[in-house]
């Protein structure tokens, strides 16, 4: 039985606990800084909104820690000895391990302006940050918002929720331009601006202006506009946590660098999550992959390492969500922002702009790249099975109804969006009835 | 650089009540002061045309002040504020909003005297008498107590459905449901009896909600009950068997295709109320396994006691004996039931409890009917929610708002279909859940109960185990 102590408590440091609890005895320690229990990340945005209160975001009930013989330790590690084994931390204890695990997660980036500093300034990222900003909501009329990503959409969204003025700066040509197609861009543009955010595209953050109480009151622009504020939100990205890890033997380079099973260059410390940076990435991934489901499945993978089964990340087909204001987004497959050489796509809207399907297939074998669905949901495990088997563009659309998720009664837009296909191509694909037993073939069961 | 300004920087969604929502609040609490005045007989002229009005304008007000606050916001999920205002976060008002309700049901129940009900061959005053006139209308007979509960259900849950099904206007399945379980109540609920109860005004008394069907209606089988069926004529003998038939034949058979939420959030009349009146405190239903324990424990003790009670009155009726083992019938089976769960459990805990405990109370912990057809639709049936591969963020939504306190999160999370025999189907965790991960569906019985995590690994840290 070896003793396993875990920094980080978020989706990655869970999962690799939880999983090795599966699997073996072995004596299991979480240490985090940010709160006791985990909690949900992703539903920051929830708690400030007034939709959950922050024990609503706690995925596991209190007991559940007790009864699985996870011990939590509520703290920060200040220092790690990697040749006796041991850590220390902020309270002064110190902590032994047998195995280590780095899920330390990823801190806001702030890019070095004048007057990131002041009163007001803030990225999102954790519970400090939403306090920070709850603390100061009464006084805020006007909010500036910088960057345009998943995480400034949302923090838009909570301001907006809570009666302030929002203006979002985004530097790019469209909206999220390293991960959207143009067409889909411009239609949540839109939905963002009948939300009544004052949107500014193409424009940079020059400097951020206070007054003579060290408080933000304004920010300048690249092309030199003021814009008054109370509150400036950096959200320009995020990047590893490793600060407190530097100047050790431990190799690091944007984050902590690791090979395909989570090692370190130091025997017995691994890392996952937000925080970890593969030397040689997987093809078509990113070194650093900073979501939600690839911190699960790290953690999932390495907790099989750590109990005996040496296991290499395989992440599967890349999938992931998320929702702007009403409209939910759904990606299954590789959509990317511009076409490859070789690909084809086709792009359906909705007449009332609020839903979208984008397509992309191989020209030459016609074989389906993937698919982004916005306001429609669509079954995961369709196209998981679909990519899996290499499956043509017909074949995805002639089944399409099998992945339809939207609730019952809800209008069929599938059907709209293959007949724009079959026009636009000249092809007679025929569409055929939902079918359970097709479905029970790729759900696993 | 190129500058575009929305269209109106002024954000709508938050300028605290508008003048729609202030005009429907004053109409309806207008109305409501017409009422308390009649409860204490402190009108001087009250006739038909006051009740209507006041009647007409608790229902417009409230119509008038939800078209006020949905209608100008964009169509979506409006759950914003839920946990800062004190109605839907157990604050003040709720408390003072659960202390007039529960009242009022414990006079209902209790002491209708205090409602102004009169005695025998004296006429009605108060609240009752102000519901006379039209009590008068529909069936020739001066109100009851019976008469004005059913008619602010009614009403209730017709101005408070429309609420509901504008603040989910993007959701057909919300509004289907929704204008069906309302107007089964507005129909077989009130108008029909009441109607029915005119024409055969001579013939003694049987419930004449279809709907309405045993153990949630649990004097069916009482013996005053099936003596007046039998006597009731070929409308009686009708009754009787329509009941049987709907509690043996018919329940079982459309719980085995859709789930229990044909019944449990489309047409019942207590989830109705739930649905509708309840929906503000549907995210107070505590979500903890503890509580998952205490429910399976009373609801089907309620299904024992009210098969107990069932089975003591038949063989009352059909042997002819008032007592069974020595004990009477009436005190020891029928009136404790009827009290307790029937009145105390189901009225006065169950909705005067709303802004507490939530709002489905009863329908959790107390309601048989749940619990006949929770264990078909657990056991057999086609229904489930099916959770989306891996795309659960475990953010929560779901479980919040799941009226009926299911952890549906500790499902969706491990990539398992939610199988619960307490899931009334309301459809509301599929309606909030922001990544698209959860879909009600009727599908084959197999690979309904997913035993795995779908995509990666195997997860045995299931919920079921940590019951043991
Ligand atoms: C607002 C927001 C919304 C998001 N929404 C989505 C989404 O919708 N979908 C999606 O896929 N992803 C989303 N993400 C990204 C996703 O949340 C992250 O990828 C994920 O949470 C990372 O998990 P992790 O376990 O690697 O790290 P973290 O969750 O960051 O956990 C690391 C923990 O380690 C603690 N820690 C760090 N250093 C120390 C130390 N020295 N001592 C003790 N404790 C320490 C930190 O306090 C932190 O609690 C969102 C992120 C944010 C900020
Ligand atoms: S699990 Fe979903 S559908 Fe079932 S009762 Fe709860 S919220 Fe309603
Ligand atoms: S609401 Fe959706 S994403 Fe959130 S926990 Fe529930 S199933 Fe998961």
């Amino acid at each position: 039985m070896s003793k396993i102590v875990i920094i980080g408590n978020g989706i990655s440091g869970i999962s690799t606990a939880r999983h090795i609890r599966k699997r073996s005895n072995d004596e299991i320690v979480v240490i985090s800084a940010e709160s006791k229990y985990h909690y949900s990340r992703t539903a920051l945005m929830y708690i400030y909104m007034g939709h959950m209160t922050q024990v609503h975001t706690q995925a596991y009930e209190p007991h559940f820690w007790e009864k699985n013989r996870i011990s939590l330790v509520h703290d920060f590690v200040e220092s790690i000895q990697y040749e006796h084994k041991v850590l220390e931390l902020k309270s002064g204890t110190k902590i032994s391990y047998d195995k280590l695990v780095l899920a330390v997660g990823s801190k806001s980036n702030m890019f070095g302006w004048p007057g990131q500093d002041l009163e007001g300034v803030q990225g999102l990222y954790g519970l400090q940050d939403l306090n920070a900003l709850e603390a100061m909501t009464d006084s805020i009329e006007h909010a500036v918002i910088i960057g345009g990503g998943l995480i400034g959409i949302e923090l838009c969204e909570m301001l907006l929720s809570r009666g302030k003025k929002v203006t979002f700066l985004v530097r790019e040509k469209w909206f999220w331009k390293n991960v959207l197609p143009e067409q889909e861009a411009r239609m949540l543009e839109r939905h963002i601006r009948s939300h009544h955010v004052n949107l500014v595209m193409g424009e940079e953050l020059e400097e951020i202006i206070g007054n003579e109480k060290g408080q933000a009151c304004a920010i300048k622009t690249k092309s030199g506009e003021e814009i008054a504020c109370q509150f400036v939100g950096l959200t320009v990205g995020v990047s590893p946590n490793i600060d407190f890890l530097k100047g050790s033997d431990l190799s690091l380079e944007r984050g902590v660098l690791i090979n395909q099973f989570f090692e370190t260059n130091i025997p017995d410390v691994y890392s996952i999550g937000d925080c970890a940076q593969f030397s040689e990435p997987i093809f078509g991934r990113r070194p650093i992959e900073q979501v939600w489901y690839t911190g699960r499945i790290m953690g999932e993978t390495l907790a099989k390492t750590l109990t005996g089964n040496r296991t290499a990340y395989q992440p599967g087909f890349w999938f992931n969500s998320a929702k702007f204001f009403d409209i939910e987004y759904q990606t299954y497959g590789t959509v990317l922002s511009q076409r490859l050489e070789g690909e084809k796509d086709l792009y359906w809207e909705s007449d009332d702009g609020l839903k979208a399907i984008h397509i992309v297939w191989e020209v030459e074998t016609g074989k389906f790249k993937g698919i982004n669905s916005f306001g429609i949901r669509l079954r995961h495990e369709f196209f998981n099975k679909y990519l899996e088997e290499q499956k043509t563009i017909t074949e995805v659309l002639s089944h399409l109804m099998d992945a339809k998720f939207d609730p019952e009664f809800y209008t069929n837009y599938l059907d709209q969006f293959i007949l724009q296909f079959n026009q636009q191509n000249a092809t007679q694909i025929r569409v055929k009835k939902k079918n359970w037993s097709r479905i029970l073939k790729f759900i696993k069961y | 650089m190129r500058k575009e300004e929305s269209l109106s920087i002024a954000n709508p969604d938050y300028n605290g009540l508008g003048a729609l929502p202030k005009l429907g609040t004053t109409i309806g609490l207008l109305s409501i002061i017409v009422f308390v005045m009649a409860s204490f007989n402190l009108l001087e002229e009250a006739n038909s045309l006051l009740l209507g009005v006041s009647l007409g304008g608790t229902f417009l007000g409230i119509v008038l002040y939800a078209v006020g606050i949905y209608l100008n916001k964009s169509a979506g999920i409006k759950n914003d504020g839920v946990f800062h205002r004190q109605i839907s976060n157990k604050g003040l008002i709720a408390w003072l909003i659960g202390i007039v309700l529960t009242g009022y049901y414990i006079l209902l129940y209790l002491y209708p005297e205090y409602l102004g009900l009169a005695a025998e061959g004296d006429t009605n005053t108060g609240l009752i008498g102000f519901f006379d006139p039209l009590s008068m209308f529909f069936k020739g007979q001066p109100a009851s107590q019976w008469f004005v509960y059913g008619t602010f259900y009614t009403l209730a849950m017709l101005s408070l459905g429309i609420k509901f099904m504008l603040k989910y206007r993007h959701n057909r399945y919300q509004l289907m449901r929704t204008s069906v379980v309302v107007l089964a109540q507005l129909l077989l609920a009130y108008l029909l009896p009441e109607i029915l109860e005119g024409l055969y005004s001579g013939e003694a008394y049987f419930a004449k909600d279809i709907k309405n069907i045993w153990p949630l209606n649990y004097y069916f089988f009482e013996e005053w009950h099936l003596t007046n069926m039998v006597d009731g004529g070929n409308l009686g003998m009708f009754y009787l068997v329509l009941g049987i038939f709907m509690f043996l034949v018919f329940t079982p058979i459309i719980t085995y295709y859709v789930g229990k939420r044909w019944y449990c959030s489309w047409i019942c009349g207590c989830g109705g109320l739930a649905e509708t009146a309840g929906d503000p405190f549907r995210q107070l239903s505590s979500k903890s396994l503890k509580s998952w324990k205490i429910e399976r424990w009373m609801i089907h003790t309620v299904l024992v006691l009210v098969t107990l009670m069932t089975m003591a009155s038949l063989y009352g009726y059909f042997s002819g004996n008032s007592e069974v083992f020595g004990l009477s019938i009436y005190t020891y089976f029928t009136k404790p039931y009827g009290l307790f769960i029937g009145a105390i459990f189901s009225g006065v805990v169950g909705v005067g409890f709303y802004p507490l405990l939530g709002s489905r109370v009863w329908c959790r912990f107390g309601c048989p009917m749940a619990a006949y057809i929770g264990m078909v639709q657990r056991f057999k049936s086609r229904f489930r929610i099916t959770t989306n591969g891996s795309q659960c963020i475990s953010c929560g939504n779901c479980s919040t708002y799941c009226e009926m306190g299911i952890d549906v999160r500790s499902y969706a999370q491990k990539g398992q279909n939610i199988v619960r025999s307490s899931c009334v189907g309301c459809g509301i965790c599929a309606a909030v859940c922001p990544r698209g991960v959860l879909k009600l569906e009727n599908g084959p019985e197999k690979g309904r109960i997913k035993s795995e995590t779908s995509l990666m690994g195997n997860d045995d840290l299931d919920l079921l185990n940590q019951l043991k």
